[in-house]
Order: C-alpha cells, then sequence, then structure tokens
C-alpha cells in the first residue's frame, strides 16, 4: 500500500512504516522505554531523510509515552517535583540542541556525531545495564537472595550544592541534578529524535539513586513534555515534521505499546533488563561498525 | 538555451520541424502517487512532405530536466579510523532531476562538442561548481553527484528507448520517481541526422502537489505553530485513545 509523505517528499509503503511502528512499540512497552533510539535509525535506513526521519520520529514517542504517564498517574509513579525540574532542564536543552544542530549542519558534521554519541551511550548504558542484570540472575540462579540494590547516588551528585527533598523518589539531593540530567536529554532530544528513556531511566537509577517504583512513570513523564516540545522547535525551524509518517508510525506503535505492555507483565524484569541491555548493544555495535566500515555512499548532497 | 533559435516554424522550409507532445502536462501529486510515466510523442515534418533519400539515420533524443536547485555535496574521508564528511563542493543549479531517452546510444548519434553543448548524457552535464576547485576535484564530484543521483532514479539515460515508426512518428517514455521535487519539468526533443541537430522542440511539465498533499506541505510551511500543535494534539490522542480501549478491553 503505497502512500505519498507529503514533507519527505517520496512514496514509502504504509504497512512497512506500520509494521516498524508496532516493533518499536512492542519494546517500548516491554522495557518502557520511548524507542525513538531505534526508530530515527530504521527510518534513516529505510530512506527517509534524517531530519525528516528526526523530527517525525519525536512525535511518535510523544504518543508512546501519553498511555504510560496515564498508567503511572493512578498507580502515584510520578514525581512531579523531580519531573517538573527536568522537564525545566529539557526546554532549555532543547533550544540549545536546535543550536548545534544548526552549527553541526552546516559544518556537515551532524551524521557523524550523531553516531558517536550513539555508540558512546549505548556502549555504557548496555554494558551497565547488562552487567547489573547478568549478577542478580547469577545471584538468584545460586540460591542466595538476589543482592539488595544499593539505593545511593552517584558522587558526582551528591557534590553539587543547594540541596532539597524529593518525597516521592525518597532523595535528599541538589535540584541541580535532575535540571542537568533534563538538560543533557533536552539535547539529545533534538539532535537524535529520542526521548532520552533510554538514557533518563538508567541515570536515575545509577545516578540519583531515585526509588524504582517513581523511575520509570517520571521518565516518561519527562519524554511526554519535551518530545512534544521538541515537535515544536522542529515544526517551526527545520519544518521537517511530516505529520503523515508520524500518524503511520503511532498508528503501529501505540498498539504494539500496548501489546508489549502485556507481555511484560508475564516475564522476569531481570530477563527483560538482559534483553534490553543486549538489544542496546547490539545498536551500538551496529552504528560502531557502520562508522569504520567503507560506507556505500562517499558523497552525500543536501540542500543549500 | 538556443533551443528556440533552431525551432521557428516561420522560418524557410528547408529544414525538418519537430511536432512534440506530452501525455500530460500537469502531474498532481496526491496521497497514491509512486511516480510518473510521462509519454512523449510527436511527429517529424520534413520539407515538402517527403523523407529524406540519403540512408543516414534519423536519430530521436529526449531530455526531461527538473526544476535546478542549489546544492552543496560532501565527500567522506576516513579519518582517525572513522568516515567523516571532510571536503565539499557547492553546486549553484544543478537539475534535481535528469532524464535522457535516445534511439541509439549518445556516442554514435552526436559528438562530445554537441553533447557538451546542449547537455546531452549524465558525462556532459554542464554543472558549474560555485568555487573554482581543481579541475580533477571538480571531476570527482561530478562523478560522485550523478552516480549517487542515477542510483536513487533521479538522474538517468536510457539508449534505444525511442520508437521512430516510418521515418515521421516518435514515442519515447520518461520514468519520473516520486522523490522529484514539485515544479516546472521541461522536456527538449532534439531532431538528430547525421551528427547534426536538425530541429529542438520544448514542452513544460508542471508537477505539483494536489488536495490534501499541498494543504499539508503548505501549512507546514505557513502556518509552521498550528501545523505542530496539530501534530501534537495527534500523538496524545493517539497514545490516549490507545491505552483507553486497552484498559476496557
Amino acid at each position: 500500500m503505497d502512500l505519498y509523505l507529503p514533507i519527505a517528499n517520496m512514496s514509502v509503503n504504509a504497512l512497512v512504516i506500520v509494521a516498524l511502528g508496532l516493533f518499536v512499540g512492542l519494546l517500548s512497552g516491554m522495557f518502557g522505554v520511548g524507542g525513538g533510539f531505534l526508530t530515527t535509525p530504521l527510518l534513516i535506513i529505510y530512506g527517509i531523510p534524517p531530519t525528516v526521519a528526526a523530527a517525525s520520529s519525536a512525535s511518535q514517542v510523544t504518543g508512546a509515552s501519553v498511555s504510560g504517564v496515564f498508567a503511572h498517574l493512578q498507580r502515584r509513579g510520578v514525581d512531579f517535583q523531580m519531573g517538573g525540574l527536568m522537564v525545566a532542564g529539557g526546554f532549555v536543552g532543547s533550544g540549545v540542541g536546535a543550536w548545534i544542530f544548526r552549527i553541526l549542519q552546516r559544518t556537515g558534521q551532524i551524521d557523524t556525531v550523531i553516531a558517536v554519541i550513539y555508540v558512546l551511550m549505548l556502549g555504557w548504558i548496555g554494558s551497565t545495564m547488562a552487567r547489573e542484570s547478568i549478577q542478580y540472575i547469577l545471584a538468584a540462579r545460586g540460591g542466595a537472595p538476589p543482592p539488595a540494590r544499593k539505593r545511593r547516588h552517584h558522587p558526582l551528585v551528591a557534590a553539587l550544592p543547594l540541596r532539597m527533598r524529593f518525597y516521592r523518589s525518597g532523595l535528599y539531593v541538589s535540584p541541580l541534578a535532575p535540571l542537568l540530567l533534563g538538560f543533557g536529554v533536552g539535547i539529545l532530544t533534538i539532535l537524535l529524535g529520542v526521548g532520552g528513556g533510554f538514557i533518563l531511566v538508567p541515570a536515575m537509577i545509577y545516578l540519583l539513586g531515585m526509588a524504582t517504583q517513581v523511575v520509570v512513570g517520571t521518565s516518561l513523564f519527562q519524554t511526554l513534555f519535551v518530545t512534544a516540545w521538541a515537535t515544536m522547535v522542529h515544526a517551526t525551524t527545520t519544518k521537517a515534521v511530516d505529520i503523515v509518517l508520524a500518524v503511520l508510525l503511532l498508528i503501529g506503535s501505540v498498539t504494539g505499546a500496548q501489546l508489549g505492555a502485556r507481555f511484560a507483565a508475564r516475564v522476569k524484569p531481570e530477563y527483560l533488563r538482559l534483553a534490553l541491555a543486549v538489544l542496546v548493544l547490539l545498536v551500538g555495535l551496529r552504528i560502531a561498525i557502520g562508522l569504520g566500515w567503507r560506507p556505500d555512499e562517499i558523497y552525500s548532497v543536501e540542500l543549500s | 538555451m538556443s533551443a528556440p533559435l533552431l525551432l521557428g516554424q516561420s522560418k524557410p522550409a528547408s529544414k525538418p520541424v519537430l511536432v512534440p507532445d506530452v501525455s500530460q502536462r500537469q502531474i498532481e501529486i496526491a496521497y497514491s502517487f509512486t511516480g510518473a510515466d510521462l509519454l512523449l510523442f510527436g511527429a517529424i515534418l520534413y520539407p515538402g512532405g517527403r523523407l529524406p533519400d540519403d540512408d543516414a539515420p534519423t536519430d530521436i533524443v529526449v531530455v526531461v530536466k527538473g526544476p535546478t536547485q542549489s546544492i552543496l555535496v560532501r565527500e567522506k574521508e576516513k579519518i582517525a579510523g572513522i568516515w567523516v564528511n571532510a571536503s565539499r563542493l557547492r553546486y549553484r543549479s544543478a537539475p534535481s532531476f535528469y532524464g535522457m531517452v535516445s534511439s541509439r546510444p549518445i556516442n554514435q548519434v552526436v559528438d562530445g562538442r554537441t553533447r557538451a553543448i546542449y547537455e546531452l548524457g549524465l558525462d556532459s552535464l554542464q554543472l558549474s561548481p560555485a568555487s573554482s576547485a581543481p579541475q580533477d576535484e571538480q571531476d570527482r564530484f561530478a562523478r560522485g553527484l550523478v552516480d549517487l543521483k542515477r542510483r536513487s532514479g533521479l538522474y538517468y539515460e536510457q539508449p534505444n528507448a525511442v520508437e521512430i515508426s516510418d521515418g515521421v512518428l516518435y514515442r519515447a517514455r520518461v520514468n519520473i520517481p516520486a522523490r522529484v521535487p514539485v515544479g516546472r519539468f521541461t522536456a527538449e526533443t532534439f531532431l538528430i541526422r547525421d551528427r547534426h541537430i536538425l530541429a529542438v522542440a520544448t514542452k513544460d511539465i508542471d508537477i505539483r502537489k494536489s488536495g490534501f498533499e499541498r494543504f499539508v506541505a503548505r501549512s507546514a510551511q505557513r502556518s509552521s505553530i498550528a501545523y505542530g500543535l496539530v501534530a501534537v494534539a495527534l500523538s496524545v490522542l493517539f497514545g490516549w485513545s490507545a491505552g483507553y480501549i486497552a484498559r476496557r478491553v
């Protein structure tokens, strides 16, 4: 079923895009991440111009996070204080991100920078998660009680001035920590078209040491607002948001997210986390290989 | 450029004249657009209605060009183990689409000089770079650009794709892929005999978005804030309703 995308200026097979959304949605429902880190590269591989891919997949992440936020709200799983600070940081970060995006675009290094950031980030997060979940699984197999997760924030976070109490997260830390975290993720949201859940969730667990029951809800809360904002930024600056593409992705991903969430309820979380770690490492590895391999296209064309 | 000089019905009837037509003067891009097949056809009118009696072959070459674009071509190089964009070259006016069909391979039809003048063939495109790079670098970039565009179907040449019946009627088919930009396309038809261009005729084809596609593209440009809000609202609505349905089922 061919459909013409009015902003990307090309025709695509609508079913392929919906299936892509469904696949990403399944993963996001299972692992509680937005899935933008997969949508953007997959769309680029399909042949969608990179700017349109990044701009349009942000709105898919918004859609995927909405139902999650509602579900977590009912369970009191959102720390509004923490989330609000992260959103504030995210708005500023996306402004800075848009500025960096323009500079990199002008010098032609945007693709390389995106790929390098992906490799570093996915490598770090993937290996951290894999190590933790393997330790956990091994301990559980050995019959020993699973090691109690030390809920401690990183020394860097403890060094920040001005502390305040976050009741739902069970933390007494500087508000600068969530602000900076939100800021960094905001930059990445614009640059990579990702929601940042795959960075935010581990960062909240391993850097801030937040109570796990509010981590996913708060991350989704931040993702919802920052991706919605990123869509606005792209719509007004790059004008590359393809609404037809976004709707196709949404149809697939919201359906997939619900199926994925049901599936996740039946699997042990540590295995789920290990699977996500493997997936993250594979994507990172694929991009790393792509950087060193001789590319198919030595030349690239852009309108000027 | 100099094409109309050669055409001209008012000239003394010593040279043949081309009467071209095209199956579609206007191509509308709608939701189901996957590209278009243009049929370019017409007649060759010889003075006095007599076909020339020598046995030199008559050839027809049709060139369809898309609107020109100002583009920046970048070249990747391996630096410190990874492939990054290194050098670049800007072109002020490169055709966004170039399709050439001919009745025989172009190098058998005309010589290199004529090809360069009329831009007949992918190796004869006059891609004027905006900066004065050394010749070998210009050639390298031009080859890279043409190769890239050819693989995406935006540049191509097809020999033996023009049919000439009884020496007077010709027909050619040119495929316009879905990726072309909107704007005015030109189809130039060349009548060539004995390595000389005897007649040239030009037809314009307008490609534009219609209906919903036109509306979307225009809203994205002109009312970008409203467009962004609609995109956000749609994603919230989709996400929320999926969650709502899933809770009921």
